[in-house]
């Protein structure tokens, strides 16, 4: 068999010495501006000269789900090139552009979203031996991460090194973030990396020019530009490294951090303060208690400060000393008090939190405080002389009233028919109540104030009883099961239905953790029972998981 | 009135001979269209073509001078009988609808248009939607051009050459007296680029003209003998009259030849993937200056043996690159070849992907390079880096994000949606009666197939939700079965081939119409029960009064489904009702893109006109929600996510309302109909506040200083100075009112 190429006709200058389009694809989700930004793109490159292809795929992509905008620069014809000469069969008068992002061969990729940068880098449309990574690093969270009963998130850290280690250049930044203080959208701050970035031959002018000839919203899209370019341009790329090792030696350079980080930063400063001084970080009739705090494992100390000062502003001061007394009992078992002191933090985070538990007088509570009253404000971007009725949707059941009032009316209330009634009437429907009006306020501030009743209620008693049940089998346990048991009241969540669901679950674990108690691998299956608990709301998995173990 | 608006883009159609145009594929295809002197156009909405019917809706001034006539036909059956004018008038007529599902709808009419024949030429446009973001089931509209043996064309994608592939339909279609598909993909339809334009040309004979003067040849209508005849004039002389057309014109392109003695047929539609391709192997350059011989199918059907005979006489091998399945085109080159007794060998569905999927440039780029390096190894020069293992560092895939890190993104219903409430709604109403049998539609409401509503077994198409559920709707079911059908399935066809279905059979079935006054899902066009006043389309026909008028006895209109007790009250009553025959729930609530779009101007002007207005949006307090999620997995809302507990003793994230919250109020209304949590609020902000109001804030905020003073004196004396125990930022504290 012959193998034959006929003539020595060659191509043109070819894909592999430089002669290829500049490749661009936008990742984004319906409705973010990412076909504006695609369009933005073209027609600067069409201004400046360039032969330009965009496409899209839209159809049901537009609504909320991801999609890919892709296109095309060819750069004006060069010397050797340009229309072809020869027969007509010799080639075509313009260039061939691509419809479908090739994997390996793109060369800005621009991400509206973290997960999106992810998406980029597994479909192997961003990668490290050529692409320029221009990411949002703020979340949009897909629907199974919001749906999840606990923690569904996808780990934000492994989404940004995964897009730091598949790119040439990684361009992050919270773009989101820049848009909203300009008052604007997502693409003008992403066009502004675009042109900070510096990989489109174009200068910052014929940027801006796009913008103001787009001609809708001009001044918040300039702002917002400013900021993207002003964020990318900090960003310059890394330093040309040995064309060799170019591909395989990737620069680790610092990448931005994560709000996790930061916040976890912040807590690391928190926490010097607290093992050093402790009352600095309460009110001053708290302070006595807060040098108590001392004598506990100094990792745990500002989670107890934590406890101590919600312990005490739920109730008094004599709760938050119960509050102490709680965590100091466990602290007692720590295995480790000079360490992580892991049981002991866990000890004060939880105690803290079911002592604290949301019944109606808490929540009034919160309703009234005046920083939730400012914070409403901000966030509905009201000016301060603004007029803002904020109004709350209510459905307190007749379980939640009675539990809240001194345990022998509340238990006479609960069986009384008229009463029954009259609740039915206000609120089966649910009620909404204006916080800012007068007799709004008047009302929720009335309820807050009823607190000097909750000791005497029929859920305080029960409460408090369930609370010293749950440290006896923690403090009974050897320490890694005990800190697995003190986390089950991480399912204690919610109201109505939800509650009592997660009381159900509740009470499934810690007869677990009783029949557990001892066996080896211990902690590791209550851990595993627990996050089977927040896995569903029907607590099927719960029940499955505790047959698989043998102790449904 | 259509989501997007192409009334600034529209202009460019009057453009003159000379000027070049940047624009959308679609736009250019309209472009065509007038210049082809076309008399009338007609056609269905839907994704990738929903936007040439936009174009048309707004560039009516145009159609009106030039004496085009324009219809938004009912249904793609509608749009291809519309064709009819065609048979016996010299009138260029054109139809466009998505394809295949639209060519289903439309087959009745085509198999008699094509029957008969034409005599004016007649195009039809396919939005192929099919591949990557598809929203339909997986198949070729090739079938419909071989059964009805209508000429299907498929341009390369390049504005100039689909321009050209318009003008080259029509007259192809008149000189074989024969209906032509030109195919567009998904991507071709929304194809930025740019071709040079000709002069609009005004139709010969305007549809005015030839109604009135009627033509009638009893020839060309499908009965017997007729019939039996147009068979024989479709093989005897329209096909040859087409091959000849087709070879004298040029339509099918070959590039390269005599530069190897291999070569490569590919489907017009894939060439740029092709090249690009041929790029990465070393075997082109960009203006498609390729060493392998292509032969490019701008017509794919009919094949023209002659054509490929030529092309293969001095080849040992060619490849086929035919996207899709099955391999009609491989299958027919095959059976040529045979018949010529040809030795060349053809590959195809064995080299590249055979199990269906998009031909994109990665999978083009692994067949095309095992068939050179089997036959012409010399050839590639060039070793891309998709080409290599996965495990192998230098592979685009290599960089692994752990799959479970990325999740699917598949599309919902949007903020502020009226159809998320109905099924909030219906989910709370199953807690009463059980779980139901749901028969779903086409339309957004499909959505809720999906998380967090998961209703819906079966979808059957366009307008069919009822008829889907006929069945297991028998009047001996003890449990009531529910379907969906959205107002543009409604008006599609499921007023009969649903409603008067269920009327006639005496069904038992609770039928919910979605109401929201466009057909939504693809681009908001209006449809007859469009509560909106409409120029030029008669609307404000409602649809209870349309099934009333099938015979329903049974039927009730609910005017606002963001009130979910209600909705799920009226659910409850119409599965639990003990009256027989079919009963139907009218959900009636504009579509919020649809709203806002028309809203938001509206209010910016009456704010700036220093009315009243105020502005809505909901909250959650962080420190009331305990991160339960129960609100989300009722919703699904995409304003309504988790952020970080800003509470340093928890660590489940809590919900938040973004700020593209439109305040709809289902979350409130959730929260109530579900008895949910109370960390739900509602802010409204007063723009151009009266006398009135002023005077209630500076009252409200004095109150609330004084009355909530004591339990902020109180909060001080156990809280840090100027912070607070939920991890608010102090900074916000001092603004207390």
């Amino acid at each position: 068999m012959t193998r034959s190429l006929t003539g020595s006709a060659s191509a043109g200058p070819s894909w592999y010495s430089g002669r290829r389009p500049l490749t661009l694809a936008i990742l984004a989700m319906g409705g973010e501006g990412g076909g504006v930004l695609a369009d933005w793109v073209v027609a600067l490159a069409e201004r400046a000269g360039h032969r330009a292809q965009s496409t899209s795929v839209a159809g049901v992509a537009q609504r909320t789900g991801a999609t890919v905008y892709y296109v095309e620069l060819f750069p004006p014809a060069g010397p050797d090139d340009g229309p072809a000469g020869g027969p007509a069969d010799q080639g075509r008068p313009e260039p061939v552009l691509s419809l479908f992002p090739t994997p390996g061969e793109v060369d800005v990729v621009i991400a509206s979203e973290l997960m999106e940068a992810g998406r980029a880098v597994q479909r192997g449309f961003a990668t490290p031996d050529r692409t320029t990574l221009i990411a949002s690093t703020h979340r949009v969270y897909a629907i199974d991460e919001k749906m999840a009963p606990g923690d569904g998130r996808t780990d934000s850290a492994a989404l940004l090194d995964g897009a730091r280690r598949g790119s040439r250049r990684l361009v992050a930044a919270d773009f989101a973030d820049i848009a909203a203080q300009a008052r604007s959208v997502i693409s003008a701050a992403l066009f502004g990396a675009l042109a900070g970035a510096g990989v489109l031959p174009f200068d910052r002018e014929r940027f801006e020019a796009q913008i103001r000839a787009f001609g809708k919203a001009v001044e918040p899209s300039l702002r917002a530009f400013a900021g993207g370019y002003a964020a990318a341009a900090e960003q310059p790329p890394p330093t040309p490294r040995n064309s060799q090792q170019a591909v395989v030696d990737i620069a680790i350079g610092p990448r931005p951090r994560t709000a996790e980080e930061r916040k976890a930063e912040q807590e690391a400063r928190r926490s010097r303060i607290a093992a050093a001084d402790p009352a600095a970080l309460v009110g001053p009739a708290l302070r006595p208690l807060a040098r108590r705090v001392g004598e506990l494992p100094g990792a745990a100390r500002s989670m107890a400060l934590y406890g101590l000062v919600r312990t005490a502003l739920y109730q008094d001061l004599g709760y938050a000393e119960r509050y102490l007394q709680r965590v100091a009992r466990i602290a007692g078992r720590d295995p480790d008090p000079d360490g992580t002191a892991a049981l002991t933090t866990e000890a004060a985070r939880h105690v803290g939190l079911w002592m604290c538990y949301q019944d109606t007088i808490q929540v009034a509570h919160q309703k009234v405080r005046a920083a939730r009253m400012a914070r409403i404000r901000t966030e509905a971007g009201a000016e301060p002389d603004q007029l803002v009725a904020v109004r709350e949707f209510l459905h307190p059941q007749i379980d939640e009233i009675t539990d809240t009032l001194p345990t022998r009316l509340g238990a006479a209330l609960r069986r009384s028919r008229p009463f029954q009634r009259l609740v039915r009437a206000a609120t089966g429907q649910g009620m909404i109540l204006n916080t800012s009006s007068i007799v709004g306020y008047s009302l929720l501030t009335t309820m807050a104030r009823a607190r000097p009743l909750r000791p005497r209620s029929l859920r305080f008693g029960r409460e408090q009883a369930a609370i010293e049940q749950w440290l006896d089998v923690a403090a009974a346990a050897e320490p890694d099961l005990a800190c697995e048991i003190l986390r089950c009241q991480g399912v204690l969540k919610g109201y109505g239905a939800t509650y009592a669901h997660g009381n159900d679950s509740f009470a499934a674990l810690l007869r677990a953790a009783r029949a557990l108690a001892g066996t080896p691998g211990a902690a590791a299956t209550l851990a595993g029972l627990r996050a089977a608990a927040l896995a569903d709301e029907d607590g099927a998995t719960l029940r499955a998981r505790l047959a698989e173990a043998g102790l449904g | 009135m259509a989501e997007r608006s192409f009334a600034a883009e529209v202009g460019k159609l009057r453009h003159g001979a000379g000027t070049t145009l940047h624009v959308e594929g679609i736009l250019a295809v309209t472009k065509a269209l007038l210049q082809s002197g076309v008399a009338y156009v007609g056609g269905y909405q839907g994704a990738p073509i929903s936007h040439l019917m936009d174009v048309l809706g707004d560039a009516r001034e145009i159609l009106d001078e030039l004496g085009v006539y324009f219809e938004n036909s009912a249904s793609e059956a509608t749009a291809a009988a519309m064709l009819a004018a065609s048979v016996h008038q010299p009138l260029r007529g054109a139809v466009t609808w998505k394809s295949p599902v639209g060519t289903n709808v439309a087959s009745d009419a085509l198999a008699n248009l094509s029957s008969g024949g034409v005599t004016g030429g007649a195009l039809v446009i396919l939005g192929e939607d099919y591949g990557e973001g598809s929203s339909i089931m997986q198949e070729r509209s090739h079938a419909f051009a071989m059964k009805s043996q209508m000429w299907l064309l498929d341009p390369r994608p390049n504005l100039t050459a689909i321009v050209e592939a318009v003008q080259a339909g029509f007259e192809l279609s008149e000189a074989s007296n024969t209906p032509v598909f030109l195919e567009l993909r998904l991507r071709s339809c929304h194809l930025h680029g740019s071709f040079v334009a000709t002069d609009n040309r005004r139709p010969p004979l305007t549809v005015a003209e030839a109604a009135a003067r009627p033509v009638r040849d009893v020839d060309r209508i499908v009965l017997p003998p007729a019939s039996f005849r147009h068979e024989r004039e479709k093989l005897q002389h329209r096909w040859p009259a087409a091959v000849r057309f087709i070879t004298e014109r040029g339509l099918n392109e070959v590039f390269g030849n005599g530069r190897a003695d291999v070569g490569i047929i590919v489907q017009g539609g894939l060439y740029n993937t092709l090249n690009r391709s041929l790029e990465l192997l070393g075997c082109s350059d960009p203006f498609g200056r390729t060493r392998v011989p292509l032969y490019v199918m701008n017509v794919t059907y009919p094949v023209v043996d002659s054509e490929i005979l030529e092309f293969c006489r001095d080849k040992r091998a060619v490849l086929m690159v035919e996207e899709g399945q099955p391999d009609y085109l491989e299958q027919n080159l095959n059976a040529i070849l045979r018949r010529a007794d040809m030795p060349t060998a053809l590959h195809g569905k064995d080299m590249l992907p055979a199990g269906g999927g998009e031909y994109t440039s990665q999978a083009v780029t692994r067949g095309l390079h095992t068939f050179l390096r089997r036959y012409l190894p010399d050839a590639v020069t060039g070793e891309p880096a998709l080409l290599r293992d996965t495990d192998d560092t230098h592979s685009p895939f290599a960089t692994a994000v752990e799959p479970g890190v990325v999740r699917p993104r598949p599309p919902g219903l949007c903020t502020g949606c009226p159809e998320r409430p109905i099924f909030s709604g219906l989910k709370l109403a199953e807690r009463q009666t059980g779980r139901h049998h749901v028969s779903a539609d086409i339309g957004c409401h499909l959505f809720a197939i999906n998380a967090p509503f998961d209703l819906g077994a079966t979808t059957m198409g366009y307008g069919l939700g009822s008829a889907g559920a006929a069945a297991l709707s028998s009047p001996d079911s003890q449990r009531r079965t529910i379907a969906v059908m959205g107002d543009g399935g409604f008006w599609h066809n499921g007023l009969t081939s649903g409603v008067g279905n269920a009327v006639f059979n005496r069904s038992d079935q609770l039928l919910v119409v979605v109401d929201n006054d466009y057909a939504a899902a693809t681009g908001g066009q209006d449809v007859p029960s469009s509560r909106a006043a409409s120029p030029t389309r008669s609307t404000r026909h409602p649809i209870e009064t349309a099934v009333r008028g099938v015979g329903v006895e049974w039927a009730r209109t609910i005017d606002d489904t963001c009130d979910v007790a209600g909705v799920r009250d009226a659910f409850v009553q119409a599965l639990t009702d003990e009256a027989t025959g079919p009963k139907v729930l009218v959900m009636q609530s504009e579509c919020q893109l649809n709203r806002q779009r028309r809203v938001n101007p509206e209010r910016a002007k009456a704010i700036k006109e220093g009315k009243r207005v105020v502005r809505e949006r909901f909250g959650v307090d962080p420190e009331t929600c305990t991160g339960d999620h129960a609100c989300i997995r009722i919703s699904g809302c995409p304003s309504l996510t988790i952020t970080d507990n800003p509470d340093p003793m928890r660590t489940d994230p809590i919900a938040t309302v973004t700020d593209s919250c439109v305040g709809c109020g289902v979350c409130g209304a959730n929260a109530h109909a579900a008895v949910l949590c109370p960390s739900f609020y509602r802010t409204d902000v007063v723009h151009n506040p009266t006398r009135r109001d002023r005077f209630l804030a500076k009252a409200r905020s004095w109150w609330i200083g004084v009355a909530g003073r004591g339990l902020e004196r109180r909060a001080a004396r156990f809280e840090p100075p100027g912070a607070q125990t939920a991890g608010v930022e102090p900074a916000r504290v001092e603004v207390a009112a």
